[in-house]
């Protein structure tokens, strides 16, 4: 039956259900990427950021919310410049961790 | 769970509730939405119970829905509260009983301001004169009725013809109690129980032979609101509350639900059915719902009152499945009589959620 | 003879009367329990090295020797002399004393305050101190056997005007992280989330704590206040929260949630300010005469202050002041004479 309203679908993160199994891998990879802070020095400096979005705290911060298209969408838009790994104060490697992301989802999707 | 420490918070929340002699003022929207609580209330204090209840016909809304709404000011909201407390006043009271919530929620917070700015009493005290010549006294005690129904619940249990326990297997029936939220969100020192605890309702049940269900969205707001329902564009966010509480009780398996607000057991009945028709889920045994009641429907029902009487036929989901399990009669070719036994129409019946 | 009255039997008061001992002074140590240590004593092992807590006890203990020690006792009266106070104990016994050193240290806030977190009414709710007896070896049914997700929720009673405390304890950041890390280090399978508001890590070797809690422990900070705690059906504990750098609601199921109660201030310190004439701080603390260069005198003359008496501290920063008391009663009793 039409109401003319429906459930609103919710946004809270349920941590129980949240898949970690590709941040885990990605900090296998790199444990660096634990510690960063969520200061985003990354952000406010990224190239692309402004334009379409991308933001590598976003992308570390998705990766553990379970918010893997939000993720694949912004990395789509990073121009690899390595401004961010410049900035961060953790000396994250974010130009390797990007990478390391693409190649993750790339085995994810079976085609290395 | 431990109740020892539940227990421990009661006792920091205990509210003095005079044992008599009350000036009531009813809700605006309960007479339609369950016609039959406020006349048990009163019947149950005055006639069962022998005290003194008096109401008057020139009590009009308190103007919380206006004032919740945005639609009026607080000073005018305040203005219609004096004329109230002008009515009690006039007629002898001390002690303040709100059949409503949001009414209990309104005085208090009316109350609270005024004792923090005098100089806004004295102003209303003008509007009021002005507007109509009356004066008044703050009251004594302001309570709410389900104030009233917990101190003389133990009253009401050793006079009941029921208890809260399945006739079949002994055990005492699972009822979850929901609070309204202008009950002692704002105030929880006005509360019994306070605002995280509160056992106004959990003291009902305990004392009626009910075992009371804290599930993990006890506390969470039906989804209400004012505006949130009334718009309809907003009424999406208002049922996803309400399904977020069933998702969360649904393992509890509650035979049936308490409230003690005008709103929330509308939205806890009505909204089933249309969680029903929308996601095709029903929370109660074979297809029923959960009977969300007001707790002088259930008073009334463990008082052995007809549930007719009551105007359970009111409700969305069928009380039966409720009623058997206490074992209290009702003939079911009564169900749609109305007073003076004056044919209601019998309702059709929904395509998912069963009801009777 | 002429006493030296230090007022709490914690480490600030133990550390204060070695010194004054050592300065060739005559501490008189008064307890209010059957032991002393205080806090302290109560505590596993300490941040940042986890160093033993009873080790610094028996330290401090190791240089009381021939000071008189009253346990058991409280101060019932202090009356002013004409040089110093009579300090009267309520174990019957009086002591003239040319100078008080107040150590009466803190309370940790009642969890229970904080209805909305359950603390003695959900089955796994404890506190940081419960968990350091249960670290310490005290069994504790709340604690599961094999914890699968715990949780630490930061600032409780801290930071909290309506919970009667705007300050921040301080402590609690670091030992948050002591704690999530000893836990995990015992449940390496079990995930752990720190729900923060700001992360303050000030001291030395603090933030390398930190990063080994993010990178070698794995352990989720969230930043973001628990608003409620419920049970579930199961007899977990769901927590609710935003993680505000998402800015989406976020909610967990755990098997154990420790609450950082924070510190607050004793509430004895009303009687002994009321009893020396000395004002206390808005905060409810003793106020020292200069928070920068002078925090441990007070404004009255021949009375001072160690420790967190005067609020939230570090042991290492306790125990400095404690030292920087004891050499302000041997300058203040050599300008005397």
């Amino acid at each position: 039956m039409d109401f003319g309203f429906r459930l609103s679908p919710s946004s809270t993160v349920d941590l129980d259900k949240v898949d970690l199994s590709l941040y885990d891998r990605l900090a296998e990879l790199d444990p660096g990427v634990r510690t960063c802070i969520g200061c985003g020095s990354c952000s406010a400096t990224c190239t692309a950021s402004a334009y379409s979005g991308m933001s590598v705290r976003k992308v570390l911060l998705g990766l553990q919310r379970g918010r893997m298209q939000e993720v694949e969408k912004m990395l789509s838009n990073c121009m690899l410049c390595g401004k961010c790994t410049m900035v961060c104060p953790r000396g994250i490697n974010t130009r390797r961790l990007i990478l390391n992301v693409c190649r993750l989802y790339a085995n994810e999707e079976g085609d290395v | 769970m431990i109740y020892q420490g539940k227990q421990k918070i009661w006792s920091d929340y205990q509210k003095e509730i005079p044992d008599n002699h009350w000036f009531y003022v009813r809700s605006c929207i309960r007479q339609s939405f369950f016609p039959g609580s406020e006349k048990y209330f009163l019947k149950i204090c005055r006639d069962m119970l022998g005290r003194d209840i008096y109401e008057t016909e020139h009590h009009t809304t308190c103007g919380g829905i206006a004032y919740h709404c945005d639609t009026i000011p607080q000073e005018t909201a305040m203005t219609i509260v004096a004329r109230q407390f002008a009515l009690m006043t006039e007629a002898g009271y001390e002690n303040l009983v709100t059949s409503c919530i949001t009414s209990f929620g309104n005085y208090t917070e009316i109350l609270e301001t005024w004792r923090e700015f005098p100089e806004l009493e004295a102003r209303i005290r003008e509007n009021l004169w002005k507007a109509c010549k009356r004066e008044f006294k703050t009251p004594k005690y302001v309570a709410h009725a389900s104030d009233l129904v917990y101190k003389l619940r133990n009253e009401i249990a050793a006079r009941a013809k029921y208890r809260l326990v399945n006739k079949e297997t002994g055990e005492p029936l699972r009822i979850v109690e929901h609070i309204g939220c202008h009950y002692s969100k704002m105030f929880p020192h006005k509360g019994v129980g306070g605002a995280e605890y509160p056992c106004v309702l959990s003291g009902m049940v305990d004392a009626w032979g009910g075992e009371v269900i804290d599930y993990p969205e006890r506390r969470h707001c039906c989804g209400f609101g004012f505006r949130q329902y009334l718009v309809k564009a907003n009424r999406g966010y208002s049922v996803s509350n309400t399904h977020k509480k069933f998702e969360s009780m649904e393992p509890y398996h509650p035979d049936a639900i308490i409230t003690n607000c005008p709103g929330c057991p509308f939205f806890l009945d009505r909204w089933q059915y249309v969680i029903a028709e929308m996601e095709g889920k029903t929370y109660g045994k074979d297809g029923h719902g959960i009977p969300a009641l007001t707790y002088e429907e259930l008073a009334g029902l463990v008082l052995g009152v007809d549930p007719w009487d009551l105007g359970l036929q009111i409700h969305q989901v069928g009380p039966e499945p409720l009623l058997d399990k206490i074992g209290i009669a009702y003939d079911p070719a009564h169900k749609y009589d109305g007073l003076d036994e004056k044919a209601l129409k019998k309702p059709g019946l929904p395509n998912v959620l069963k009801c009777c | 003879m002429d006493y030296i009255a230090v007022v709490g039997g914690g480490i600030a008061g133990m550390e204060a009367a070695a010194q004054l001992k050592a300065l060739g002074l005559e501490p008189v140590l008064i307890e209010r329990s059957e032991a002393l240590g205080g806090h302290v004593a109560s505590w596993h092992c300490l941040f940042p090295d986890l160093t033993p807590a009873d080790k610094l006890i028996k330290d401090l203990e190791s240089r009381l020797e021939g000071v008189d020690i009253q346990l058991g006792a409280e101060v019932s009266t202090l009356n002013p002399l004409r040089k110093g106070y009579s300090v009267v104990l309520s174990n019957g016994k009086v002591y003239p004393c040319r100078a008080i050193v107040l150590a009466t240290g803190f309370t940790l806030f009642p969890a229970q305050r904080k209805e909305e977190y359950g603390y003695g009414i959900y089955d796994h709710v404890i506190t940081n101190r419960d968990l350091e007896g249960w670290f310490g070896g005290n069994g504790d049914s709340r604690v599961p056997e094999s914890p699968k997700a715990v949780g630490f929720v930061h600032c409780v009673g801290s930071r909290d005007i309506k919970a009667g405390n705007a300050q921040c304890s301080k402590v609690c950041c670091i030992t948050a992280i002591k704690q999530a890390i000893e836990m995990k280090e015992r449940f390496p399978g079990a995930e752990i989330y720190c729900f923060y508001m700001d992360l303050r890590l000030f001291g030395k070797k603090y933030e390398d704590f930190y990063i080994r809690a993010q990178r070698d422990c794995g352990i989720h900070f969230i930043r973001g206040r628990v608003s409620e705690v419920a049970e579930t059906i199961d007899g977990r504990v769901q927590v609710k929260a935003e993680d505000t750098l998402s800015g989406k609601p976020i909610k967990v199921r755990l098997d154990l949630l420790v609450l950082m109660a924070g510190i607050v201030c004793n509430p004895d310190s009303e009687q002994f300010s009321k009893a020396v004439s000395m004002p206390l701080d808005d905060d409810g603390f003793f106020r020292s005469r200069n928070n920068i260069g002078d925090i441990t005198r007070s404004d009255r003359p021949g009375v001072f202050l160690a420790g967190a008496c005067t609020g939230a501290k570090t042991v290492p920063e306790t125990l400095a002041e404690a030292r920087s008391a004891a050499l302000n009663v041997y300058q203040y009793l050599k300008g005397q004479k």
